[in-house]
C-alpha cells in the first residue's frame, strides 16, 4: 500500500497523477476462508480491518451485494456521538468515538472528523429533566458533557431560534463538546483501505444467497460467484439483516423501516455545531461544502425500498424551519433513505447465535454510523475468539428472552 | 406516500391519516395458555418478527376516521397495498397462500375454510 502523505501528492502530481495505485484490489473467492464477513459497509470492513490487525485472520474476505460503502454507511447525516443514557450504551459509543478521535492517522485516509461540538435542544420541561437525568448517567461514565443555558446556546449557534414565546421554546440544551461529524464514504473507504493490504478480499457485486449449515455448524455461504467454505460467518448486513439471517435459519428481532435525510443547496457557513431538536423532530449540520445536511423521525412502516414518504421529510423540515428560521427560503438539493434495523429496544445486537460459527452485528437503527469503530473493533473480538466482547456482552441476542433489555428508546426519540 | 383504505369506515387518505401498528397476526401464547409459557415464546410474541423482502401483513389504525384497528397485507419492496381487511378478518385466499414464515403455519388450516374466521 502507497502511503498518502504531502509527499505522494507532489510526486504523483508530477506523473499528472496517471500513477495513483487502487485503493483496494478487486479479487475473485477463494475456494475457503478462515472467516466470512457478509456485508461491506462501515461495519463489516471495520470488524475486517479489526480482525486482520488485532487478530492476524488476514484470510477472510467481505462479500458484498452492491458496491462497498453504497448502503447506510454513504447514506446517514455524519453525527459522531456518546452520550447515551445507558452503561452498555455509553461505553460502545463512546469506545467508538474516541477510536473515530485517531482514525484519520490510524489508516492514513482522512475521515474529515470534526469534533465541532453538539448539542440536544431541551424545548420542554419533560426533555429538560430527562436530558438532565442523560447527563448525570454521562458523568458517571465520565464522559465530557455538560447541560448549557439558552443563553449559551444562542452564543454557540446564533441562528437558532430563541424567541421565548415559541411553541417549544429553548430552555436549555445538552452539550457534547466532543461530538460532531465525521466523513461517511471515506471511513468505509479507509477501512477498506486497509484491511485489503493486510490480505483481507473484498469482494463486491456478489451478493450471498445462501448460508451452508450441517447440524448446528456453519460450513459455508453461496454466493453468486460460487460456494464459499467458511467455519465462521459474521452478518452485518443492516436493512437487511433478517433476510440475510433467515437463510441460517434464526429469526431476528428486527423490523426495516425508512430513514430519510436531505442536503439543501450549498450556502456560506452559518452554523458550526451539530443542533438535534429532538422534541419537534429534527437535527441539522453543515458540511465543509456548505450544505446544510438534515435529518428527522424514520417512515413508521415496514420498507426495504430506499425510498421513503414525503409526510416524514415535511414534518422534519418544519420542525427545523421553526428552529432556524433562516433557512426558510433555501432550497433542498438532494433527498434519500436508508433502510435501517429497528430493534424493540432501540439498541444492536453483537452477538453470537444458536448455530454455531455464526455472529450478527445489527440493529443500529437510525444511529450505526457514529458507532462504526467501536462496533468492528468487538466485533472483531467476538469472531476471533468465539466468545463475546465484555463490551459487546450486553448486547446478546439472548437479552430479548431474558427481558434485559437496553433501552434507549425514551433516551433519544429523534433518528441521529 | 402510501393511500389507505379504512375497511370499517371506508375512509381514504394518506399515511398521516393513519397509524401503522406492525405485523398482524402475531399470536400471543399467554392468551392460550397463560400457565407455561417459555421465555423463549414470549421473546418471540413479544420482539421476533418476520420482516420479509415482499408480502407483509400489518396492522393499521384509523386515526383520523372512524378510530378502529384492521389489517392490510402491502409489498415491502413497491409498498402496494394488496388487501385491506377487519381486525377479526383473514385475507384473501391467494394472499394467504403467497404468505411466508409464521404466516404461513397461521394460514395453513385456514384456507381452505375460505375468508371467514
Amino acid at each position: 500500500m502507497n502511503r498518502y502523505s504531502v509527499f505522494s501528492v507532489a510526486r504523483n502530481a508530477m506523473n499528472y497523477n496517471k500513477d495513483w495505485e487502487r485503493a483496494w484490489r478487486s479479487p475473485n473467492p477463494k475456494a475457503e476462508y478462515d472467516a466470512v464477513i457478509i456485508g461491506a459497509g462501515g461495519h463489516g470492513l471495520a470488524t475486517a480491518y479489526y480482525l486482520a490487525k488485532e487478530h492476524k485472520m488476514t484470510n477472510i474476505a467481505v462479500i458484498e451485494k452492491g458496491w462497498l460503502g453504497g448502503g447506510n454507511t454513504g447514506r446517514n447525516t455524519t453525527i459522531i456521538r456518546s452520550n447515551y443514557l445507558q452503561e452498555p450504551s455509553i461505553a460502545i459509543y463512546e469506545l467508538s468515538r474516541s477510536l473515530y478521535e485517531g482514525l484519520s492517522q490510524e489508516l492514513n485516509y482522512n475521515m474529515m472528523f470534526s469534533p465541532r461540538g453538539l448539542m440536544m435542544l431541551c424545548q420542554t420541561e419533560h426533555e429538560l429533566r430527562a436530558l438532565k437525568r442523560t447527563w448525570h448517567a454521562n458523568r458517571h461514565a465520565g464522559l465530557d458533557c455538560r447541560m448549557i443555558s439558552p443563553k449559551e446556546v444562542k452564543e454557540i449557534c446564533p441562528i437558532i431560534n430563541d424567541d421565548p414565546n415559541a411553541r417549544y421554546p429553548i430552555l436549555g440544551a445538552y452539550y457534547q463538546p466532543r461530538g460532531g461529524t465525521g466523513r461517511h464514504d471515506a471511513v468505509a473507504w479507509g477501512y477498506a483501505r486497509g484491511a485489503d493490504a493486510m490480505g483481507v478480499d473484498i469482494i463486491q457485486n456478489c451478493a450471498v444467497t445462501g448460508i451452508r449449515r450441517e447440524g448446528g455448524k456453519v460450513v459455508g455461504v453461496e454466493t453468486e460467484r460460487g460456494y464459499i467454505k467458511t467455519k465462521r460467518v459474521g452478518v452485518v448486513a443492516a436493512g437487511h439483516t433478517s433476510v440475510v439471517m433467515q437463510m441460517a435459519g434464526v429469526n431476528m428481532p428486527i423490523e426495516s423501516v425508512c430513514l430519510q435525510a436531505l442536503v439543501s443547496e450549498p450556502i456560506k457557513p452559518v452554523i458550526d455545531c451539530v443542533v438535534m431538536a429532538n422534541t419537534v423532530h429534527g437535527y441539522m449540520s453543515q458540511s465543509d461544502k456548505g450544505e446544510l445536511v438534515i435529518g428527522g423521525g424514520a417512515d413508521s412502516y415496514n420498507n426495504y425500498s430506499q425510498r421513503g414518504s414525503f409526510p416524514a421529510l415535511e414534518h422534519t423540515v418544519t420542525a427545523l424551519v421553526e428552529t432556524f428560521p433562516i433557512i426558510s427560503r433555501l432550497r433542498m438539493l438532494r433527498l434519500w433513505g436508508g433502510i435501517v434495523d429497528m430493534t424493540g429496544d432501540r439498541s444492536p445486537i453483537l452477538s453470537g447465535t444458536d448455530v454455531e460459527g455464526l455472529y450478527v452485528n445489527c440493529g443500529w437503527g437510525t444511529g450505526g454510523f457514529k458507532a462504526i469503530p467501536g462496533s468492528g473493533f468487538v466485533f472483531a473480538d467476538t469472531i476471533a475468539n468465539g466468545r463475546p466482547h465484555p463490551i459487546a456482552e450486553p448486547f446478546s441476542l439472548n437479552r430479548f428472552a431474558e427481558g434485559r433489555l437496553i433501552d434507549e428508546s425514551v433516551a433519544a426519540a429523534v433518528a441521529h | 406516500m402510501l393511500v389507505v383504505t379504512c375497511p370499517v369506515c371506508g375512509v381514504h387518505g394518506d399515511e398521516t391519516d393513519f397509524h401503522c401498528g406492525g405485523q398482524a397476526h402475531v399470536a400471543r401464547p399467554a392468551s392460550t395458555r397463560p400457565e407455561n409459557v417459555t421465555d423463549a415464546e414470549q421473546r418471540d410474541y413479544l420482539f421476533i418478527r418476520h420482516n420479509p423482502k415482499g408480502l407483509h401483513f400489518e396492522r393499521w389504525r384509523c386515526d383520523r376516521g372512524c378510530g378502529k384497528w384492521f389489517h392490510a397485507a402491502r409489498d415491502t419492496v413497491s409498498l402496494e397495498f394488496k388487501a385491506f381487511y377487519g381486525v377479526t378478518e383473514l385475507p384473501p385466499v391467494e394472499l394467504m397462500k403467497q404468505a411466508t414464515g409464521t404466516w404461513a403455519e397461521f394460514f395453513k388450516d385456514k384456507i381452505k375454510a375460505g375468508k371467514a374466521s
